[in-house]
């Protein structure tokens, strides 16, 4: 059996793990709920992952890299803005071309400033975000059960694991409890009533665009500065599209999208955990546990457990009447 | 409707996207420090300028023109097709298995019945995200891209542990057998200047073939105008008596039958064993074949070859200006796709007002 330590370690390196999907996952919340579909969430997070790494790696602070990973996002987000709202082009052949341009700059750029391969340099101290440790961890680790998990699993991690739990409560409360959030929420529905009512739904859909632009920056800064110590080629490795799959997983509802990235995460956490592994003398390869995100969201996608209902206005741009 | 003559819809208006998919590289590698001109010539010589250069720039665009016509078929049932990737991987996979399954005598017998594999594990593929589409109404896009990482999983999954030469650390199958081997340039063409490391193969024609195949098939067939009709518009396909399911069906089932035969080319033809990543991103450089070519198996072919000598001009570039990476490709595929694609009508209706303008004045 599992003892006590182990599951507290697979604990914290799912909620880790399950961070950047947290910020990519309520990033296009924020998009789809608005009615732009956005399947540029991976590119978006590269960017600011490299950007990100190499602004801390020259200028040595973590929150300079921060901003420039998040502005670098939001260049590309006003990219699928421009296609999609303004021009009315295909939403999806936007996020595409995102995807494509995010893998082949990062590179050419990282290639030319460092000469590694792609690479940013290794960072340490300040270009780092370090573990933040909660008052009086050390003091309550010694409580049973309890001990342990506020000292091992609930503190000591960086400030952005914090920030992304925030954000889930913000992301409810600006989409549920504020006349900004029912309006993005109703040009997701209905543009034209929003239209009719007087609200520019050009206006509207930008700034959900931008927001979706700045949480996938928090999600990239992450993978390089807090995940990761700098930038690798290619670093978000399919998280965009887990995060994607979290957003239908969770029907586009801010409180499910946590559990849901939550599980992805665990099933990242044990799939580098374990290699192989043995439920009742069933050995289960670890290839299937890593395509198990996507696995069950074609299963909820199918209607199978639940409707995923889409938002209805999604990837369809608005025509004012002439 | 369109207020534009067709010359312009379909060559004014491609070119001028790419025109300036180009100028923005272009200021990518000024950015860099080289001279985007020079970096221009490396590429057309590298791609074109030699024998050498076009066994792979053909090589290459043959992979090209059958994930294009993949996403190009499904454009016309109006679905994005967008899980080229994983199609073609699978197909790769049935490729494989064909060559694999009987030592072969000669090529010719092994063509078609790997043909018949590549095609039927590719549209086996599709089909589950095609029927999830007609019966379940799950969004087509989603599905496929999920389809795309669950079939690199499973890939990963059967060559490590299922397809693997006992005794090797290479997750890949054993050689196939002599007899399962394509013709390549070299052996039909040496007189042409190829040389034996050319990866142009017989699979070229294929594609061709398949070309010629797909345009009868839209513009020649009923069910070709059914699936345009349902493309065009469901609700009036539905009320000619064209049913939604069969032509999703069809056109997702063709769709995957075509990217899965990439695996002629690039696993019998080149690789000649099954590896991971087989398929390299040319079921995603379908995408922006597709959206170049405008839907149309003529302007894939073109399409493709022009992909084919970014590839191929890429890796030369890459060679002799090695400030400027390979992943230069995909920035320009990005921009393409952009331009083409994204921000059409960025071109479009300026243009269009320029027609109406001077149409009037000539009128």
């Amino acid at each position: 059996m599992m003892d006590l330590v182990t599951i507290l370690q697979i604990l914290d390196s799912t909620l880790r793990l399950a961070t950047p999907l947290l910020f990519a996952c309520l990033a296009g919340l924020f998009s789809e709920r608005a009615g732009i579909i956005d399947i540029g969430l991976e590119g978006k997070m590269l960017v600011a992952a490299f950007f990100a790494a190499s602004t801390a790696a020259l200028t040595g602070s973590v929150w300079l890299g921060m901003l420039a990973g998040m502005a670098a996002s939001v260049v590309l987000a006003l990219i699928h803005g421009l296609a999609s709202i303004t021009f009315r082009g295909d939403q999806l052949i936007s996020g595409v071309a995102i995807n494509f341009l995010a893998s082949g700059i990062t590179v050419l750029i990282g290639e030319n400033w460092f000469s590694l391969g792609g690479r940013t340099p290794s960072l340490e101290g300040a270009a780092r975000f370090q573990p933040v440790n909660l008052p009086f961890a050390e003091t309550l680790r010694d409580v049973p059960l309890l001990g342990p998990i506020y000292a091992d699993l609930i503190s000591g991690h960086t400030i952005l694991v914090y920030v992304g739990l925030l954000t889930v409560v913000a992301t409810w409360y600006i989409l549920f409890r504020t006349r900004f959030g029912l309006r993005l929420r109703a040009v997701g529905e209905n543009p034209g009533a929003v239209d009719t009512a007087g609200v520019s739904v050009v206006r509207l859909r930008y700034s959900a665009v931008i927001i979706c632009g700045l949480l996938c920056g928090l999600a990239g800064a992450y993978l390089a500065t807090g995940l990761a110590a700098g930038f690798v080629k290619e670093m978000s490795a399919g998280r965009g599209f887990i995060a994607l799959a979290a957003l239908i997983f969770s029907k586009w509802r801010p409180w499910y999208a946590l559990s849901a990235c939550l599980l992805f995460g665990l099933l990242e956490a044990i799939g580098n955990r374990y290699q192989k592994l043995e439920i009742l003398g069933v050995v289960i390869p670890g290839q299937f546990m890593q395509a198990l995100p996507y696995i069950l969201t074609v299963v909820i996608l199918a209607g199978f457990v639940g409707k995923a209902t889409p938002p209805r206005a999604g990837g369809s741009p608005y025509v004012k009447e002439r | 409707m369109s207020r534009l003559p067709k010359w312009a819809d379909v060559a004014l208006i491609p070119l001028i996207n790419l025109l300036l998919a180009l100028i923005f590289s272009g200021l990518v590698v000024l950015y860099i420090g080289e001279s985007p001109f020079e970096a221009m010539t490396i590429m057309v010589r590298g791609a074109v300028g030699s024998a050498y250069g076009w066994g792979y720039t053909l090589y290459y665009a043959t992979n090209f023109i059958f994930t294009g016509l993949c996403v190009a078929v499904a454009f016309h049932a109006r679905m994005f097709n967008i899980g080229g990737e994983g199609q073609a991987a699978i197909g790769g996979l049935g490729v494989a298995l064909v060559a694999l399954s009987v030592d072969w005598p000669h090529w010719a017998l092994a063509l078609p019945a790997a043909v018949i594999g590549g095609a039927v594990f590719g549209a086996a593929w599709a089909a589950i995200p095609g029927y999830l589409q007609a019966r379940r109404g799950s969004h087509i896009v989603i599905t496929t891209i999920m389809f795309n990482f669950i079939a690199s999983a499973l890939l990963v999954y059967l060559l490590v542990n299922v397809l693997k030469v006992p005794g090797s650390m290479a997750p890949e199958t054993a050689r196939f057998p002599e007899g399962a081997r394509l013709p390549s340039a070299y052996d039909i063409a040496p007189w042409l200047g190829f040389r034996k490391s050319a990866p142009l193969n017989i699979a070229f024609l294929l594609a061709v073939l398949c070309c010629v195949l797909v345009w009868l098939l839209i513009w020649r067939t009923r069910l070709g105008y059914e699936i345009r009709a349902y493309g065009h518009s469901e609700p009036a396909a539905v009320y000619a008596g064209i049913p939604p399911f069969k032509i999703i069906m069809v056109a997702m089932l063709v769709s995957g039958g075509l990217a899965g035969l990439m695996g002629i080319n690039a696993v019998m033809g080149e690789a000649e064993r099954l590896v991971i990543d087989n398929v390299q991103g040319a079921g995603f450089v379908g995408i922006a074949v597709a959206l170049m070519g405008r839907s149309h198996p003529f302007g894939v072919f073109i399409a493709a070859i022009l992909f084919g000598a970014l590839y191929q001009g890429g890796a030369e570039l890459e060679f002799e200006m090695p400030a400027v990476s390979r992943e230069m490709i995909l920035v320009i595929q990005a921009l393409v796709i952009l331009f083409t694609g994204a921000l059409d009508n960025m071109i479009r209706m300026p243009v269009e007002r320029l027609f109406l303008k001077f149409g009037k004045r000539g009128a």
